[in-house]
């Protein structure tokens, strides 16, 4: 228990005095989680909306493979990365292993289905007399998109809650990818897998709190947008 | 309206990561006008040489003297080596013998140099219920065997590893059941393990040294014999046989570690802190 309070009095100590490899990385881990979960949104909600609404071949195949994606374990997701991007692999001529950007494909392969199918779940669930009221009223096909855009921002934005939470706690990949190389692929997670080992449990501890910190803040953002009270 | 917030919303989102790559290439630029862009080698090495401290020293030393950013791996020496064969690392700086001999002999790694050592050593609880001392280790294992005390190996194909599993080899015994734990991780948790199970393990002495102010059940039982010496060696690996290898850096990362400055550095590393060198200077 001295140890817990050891951690949050040197997570303090390192915010205040403005630590600046504890800012990088911090600041590093920030820009990492949000690009990829930018992507995993950019691509899931149009794909979630697709298989939500429409109905095609292949549809039931293509959500079961979205659904098994979602509890694709980070170090296989890592994994397969590290076999494309070797410098023997298909992508080698890239050189993007251990690299942030590799730490972001590795984050959005895990973290776009979950947004794909909790986006799916969302527009499957829409009354289909809704549907046909809205048509009804002569809406165009934007229109229609928007208007059920808007039914289901709780859901959406719990989609991206939920993707976020997996990229923010995501280790193993980010650490087979990445390396967790000083000031180039190190996040929080992997230097606090990292001091973990060296035995430095104070600092391990310190940068859990700032990891859990910065979720609390971006989470607690997204849950403000997504429980706004609606004026209109 | 509730769509214009939605919308607002999901801008400032993109606005916020947008800022964040913005911020970076900023920084890169200015980077650059500074000096050149600086080339990248990957050193694929063993936990022990981060786990110490002593990289942090080394490495930056080595980046400003020559312009390059290093990508330290830091794994067991099993997969360093096994990325070298696969050219997926420049330069490895490693400690098992034997298995170095393998990759070199292949043709894999060139330009092969004996850096600097330290020794493993027996640490065991406190109590120590298993009375083992001095400094044979064979006898010491075969002991343990005998008592069935509760061993905590590395299990992960390791320098250390290989050794442990040399010395058993050595002594003719197959360790096996419930009293041979094998952690898969690296030598900083596997002590860990071995404090909590108070278990007997085979260590690095600069892990050890650097770890002990967490590992208060443990103390050395085995030490000083002369089977126990740890050799690392440093190596690049070779262009002809992997064309993607960056072997200018390497060269130069093999010829700045057994630099007389650079052994300076490692001899005197930890000294301070610990009382005594982490690791010892050994070149040929």
């Amino acid at each position: 228990m001295e140890l817990l309070i050891e951690g949050l009095k040197k997570a303090i100590e390192m915010i205040i005095s403005g630590d600046r490899e504890v800012f990088a990385i911090t600041w590093l881990t920030l820009k990492v989680c949000l690009i990829s979960i930018l992507f995993s949104t950019l691509i899931g909600l149009p794909l979630g909306i697709l298989l939500g609404l429409t109905r095609f071949k292949g549809r039931r195949l293509l959500l079961l493979f979205i659904n098994i994606g979602m509890g694709l374990p980070p170090v296989v997701a890592g994994l397969w990365i590290t076999m494309f991007l070797w410098r023997s692999g298909p992508l080698g001529n890239l050189s993007m292993l251990y690299t942030p950007t590799a730490i972001v494909m590795a984050q959005i392969l895990v973290s776009l289905p979950i947004v794909t199918s909790l986006t799916c779940t969302a527009f499957q669930q829409i009354n289909d007399k809704m549907l046909l009221q809205i048509k009804a009223l002569g809406a165009t096909k934007v229109q229609t998109l928007m208007i059920l855009v808007k039914q289901t921002k709780i859901a959406i934005l719990a989609a991206i809650m939920a993707g976020f939470g997996r990229v923010i706690a995501e280790v193993g990949a980010a650490m087979m990818v990445g390396g967790n190389i000083q000031g180039d692929t190190r996040i929080l997670t992997t230097s606090i897998v990292m001091e973990v080992s060296k035995g430095n449990f104070d600092i391990a501890l310190a940068l859990s709190f700032i990891l859990l910190t910065v979720a609390l803040l971006i989470t607690a953002a997204l849950t403000f947008l997504q429980q706004r009270r609606r004026l209109s | 309206m509730r769509k214009n917030r939605l919308f607002i919303a999901l801008f400032a989102f993109m606005l916020l990561v947008l800022s964040a790559c913005g911020n970076s290439d900023t920084k890169d630029a200015a980077a650059k006008q500074k000096k050149a862009e600086p080339t990248s080698m990957i050193l694929a090495t063993t936990t022990s040489t981060q786990d110490s401290g002593l990289l942090d020293v080394l490495i930056p030393m080595f980046e400003k003297e020559n312009n390059v950013k290093v990508k330290t791996i830091a794994v067991g020496t099993g997969q360093a080596l096994e990325m070298g064969t696969k050219g997926e690392a420049d330069a490895l700086l490693v400690h098992a013998p034997a298995a170095e001999k393998a990759v070199v002999d292949a043709g894999d790694a060139i330009n092969y140099k004996r850096v600097m050592y330290n020794d493993f050593i027996l640490v065991g609880p406190k109590d120590n219920p298993a009375a083992v001392s001095g400094d044979d280790i064979n006898a010491a294992f075969k002991k343990l065997a005998d008592a069935k005390s509760s061993f905590i190996s590395r299990g992960d194909d390791s320098g250390t590893n290989k050794k442990e599993l040399g010395i058993w080899t050595a002594a003719n015994i197959k360790p096996a059941g419930d009293w041979y734990v094998s952690t898969g991780q690296g030598m900083g948790q596997t002590l860990q393990v071995a404090a909590e199970k108070k278990g007997y393990v085979l260590t690095d002495r600069a892990t050890w040294l650097a770890q002990s102010k967490n590992l208060d059940t443990l103390q050395i039982v085995v030490e000083g014999g002369k089977d126990l010496m740890n050799i690392y060696h440093v190596m690049q690996v070779n262009p002809e046989k992997h064309d993607k290898v960056n072997s200018k850096d390497a060269q130069k990362f093999v010829e700045f570690m057994i630099d007389s400055k650079t052994q300076e550095v490692i001899e005197n590393f930890g000294k301070k802190e610990y009382g005594q060198s982490l690791f010892t200077k050994y070149t040929e």
